[in-house]
């Protein structure tokens, strides 16, 4: 069990070395990333001076080694619009992005879930019908669209709803419903094939057998082991929701990381984007270490090489 | 896995499932045709009638479905938005289709260190979230619809490889296959005459989901700006402009939104009976 977590998490380091290494390239897919950081009004001498400032007339491998330290010491580089660390700015953007998406995991999972369980255990009912059909749609939803939907319907029609930007808890509303709404496609189809499988396993036909009740077998036999595919894939929509958000707080105006990513690649200000994409990978890379970690200790027999 | 149902009848393809097929098809059409159905030029602007409500009329033009905030004719720019939205996501799909599966193959049926780079290497793209790894190589490369595509292909090659991986992994140890190497077929006869048409079927139906999510990226980037460039009419940046005309024009945003809405609809529709012909797996 250790040794696999360790497996595990070495290759989450090595990943994490791969992502570094891939960000490096593509900051120099143009040739010269200096480019990608003055204002399109720069003077020659300007993109000289900045060039050797952020030292990119040394070596490449030079460049290369001074990048992975400076990650290293989650030194992400000075924005060069604000003139502040990147850190800085993502920290203070950090706590709007993770609101939005604790709201967009409660609507997906508290709708999902019970949606999933309707669609599993009564199929053809005319409600698991409707249901299906929501999901089908919610799936094909684009989140941008969605947004504006609802903005049309609560905001300008009924009034109901700030149409954007931050404030109270109603302003966290409407974002969370556009952002949710695709990943409560996911858990109610996971939800739903979990436990169609789960019920046609042998202890559910025992359990039966013996007399208990259906109600009973969904709450202390079938649910439990539901439940691994289920937070399995919560932990990897977690950074779905993540990356999704750069779009939804775009349509409300919500100030987090995505609106500064949107906003600092309009400025040219390309450290920021680089921060982002690099905290973004580092959360995937977390959440699936995460996931590996929760699979193994509900389910045993996948450390000890049993494959998945 | 259990014993195969005696003599199951081999299933047609059933009449209900030709629908979403049959949508697609009147998309792809309206692209093809764009020039031939849209009433205006999609560019034409008019500013004595900016944000017309659908259904008015002002000097030449005739405003079906309303027109956006230059006095465009929004039936016209939605014709030709859906031609940059099939055209990004199918050279996409193509793109990173091919070169995915290329490398799948190849690291299947290698195996060694071929196999351990490639499948690494898939690893760290796939642990970018997309989205983020298609804005900052778009930041890069700059915007424009070529470049959407490379992106696209870029961020997206990775699902194939790993399904065509694990495919070939399953396929290269048949009996068939040993044979064919026994006969002396070359590498590539083996790879491309054998393996390739026995895991196709698998690999289409990630293509067809894919799709769907291509049309969805590349509406979600001109959304952002970073997609095709104006004048250029695309349904995402029509959406973004309209977003800040929802209180006073509905039709601008909501408009561009429903076709996409619908187009991304009848692509998984499709998929899924795609997927329900091909793929054993899923019945």
């Amino acid at each position: 069990m250790v040794g696999f977590l360790l497996q595990r998490a070495g290759q989450a380091f090595v990943t994490i070395f791969g992502v570094a290494t891939l960000i490096f390239f593509v900051q120099r897919l143009t040739g010269d990333p200096t480019y990608l950081l003055v204002p399109e009004t720069a003077t020659q001498a300007d993109i000289e001076a900045l060039r050797h400032a952020l030292g990119f007339d040394r070596p490449l491998i030079v460049q290369y080694l001074g990048f992975l330290a400076d990650l290293a010491r989650f030194d992400l580089g000075q924005s060069v619009v604000q003139r502040v660390p990147v850190v800085d700015i993502i920290a203070s953007r950090l706590p709007y992005t993770l609101m939005l998406a604790g709201g967009a995991l409660t609507v997906a999972c508290g709708i999902g879930i019970p949606v999933g369980i309707l669609l599993a255990l009564f199929r053809d009912s005319a409600a698991a019908k409707a249901a299906a059909g929501f999901v089908l749609a919610a799936q094909s939803m684009p989140t941008f669209w969605s947004g504006i939907l609802l903005i049309l319907l609560f905001a300008v029609t009924l009034g109901w709803l700030p149409p954007s930007s931050t404030g109270g808890f109603s302003h966290l509303i409407m974002p969370s419903i556009a952002l949710g709404l695709l990943s409560m496609a996911t858990f109610a189809r996971i939800t739903r094939a979990a436990l169609i499988e789960e019920f046609t396993r042998d202890y559910v036909r025992t359990a039966r057998a013996r007399g208990v009740g259906p109600v009973r077998i969904l709450l202390r036999h079938v649910a439990k082991n539901a439940a691994i595919p289920v937070i399995t894939v919560a932990a990897l929509e977690i950074s779905n929701l993540l990356a999704g958000a750069v779009i939804v707080e775009t349509v409300f105006a919500w100030p987090g990381l995505g609106q500064v990513t949107v906003q600092a690649i309009l400025a040219r200000d390309f450290l920021v984007v680089q921060g982002v994409v690099m905290l973004g990978a580092l959360v995937t890379i977390g959440l699936n270490l995460l996931s590996d970690f929760l699979y193994s200790v509900v389910d045993p027999r996948i450390a000890l090489g049993g494959g998945r | 896995m259990s014993a195969p149902a005696p003599s199951l009848p081999r299933r047609r393809f059933p009449l209900k499932r030709w629908w979403p097929i049959a949508i697609l098809a009147v998309f792809v059409l309206t692209a093809i045709c764009a020039p031939l159905l849209a009433p205006y030029d999609p560019n034409a602007q008019n500013l004595v009638g900016r944000l017309k409500p659908p259904g008015t009329a002002s000097r030449s033009f005739h405003y079906w479905l309303g027109s956006d905030e230059l006095g465009r004719d929004l039936l016209s720019r939605i014709i030709y938005g859906t031609r940059v939205s099939l055209l990004v996501a199918v050279l996409s799909v193509l793109l990173s289709g091919a070169f995915g599966t290329a490398l799948g193959l190849i690291a299947g049926y290698r195996r060694g260190w071929v196999e351990i780079a490639v499948m690494r290497i898939a690893d760290v793209f796939l642990s970018i979230p997309a989205v983020l790894l298609a804005i900052i190589t778009v930041a890069v490369l700059g915007p424009s619809l070529v470049n959407v595509v490379l992106v696209l292909a870029l961020t997206r090659w990775p699902r194939y490889a790993r399904v065509a991986h694990a495919q070939t992994l399953a396929t290269a140890g048949m009996a068939y296959v040993e044979n064919a190497v026994l006969s002396g077929g070359g590498n590539a006869r083996i790879l491309f005459r054998h393996i390739l048409p026995n895991i196709a079927g698998t690999l289409i139906v990630v293509a067809t989901l894919e799709f769907g999510l291509m049309v969805l990226f590349e509406a979600g980037l001109s959304f952002l700006g970073l997609g095709v460039q104006p004048p250029t009419a695309s349904w995402g940046s029509m959406l973004s402009t309209g977003r800040n005309y929802v209180a006073t024009a509905w039709w601008v945003a909501t408009l561009p939104g429903l076709c996409l809405f619908a187009l991304v609809l009848t692509v998984n529709l499709t998929g899924d009976a795609v997927r329900d012909r091909l793929d054993p797996h899923f019945r």
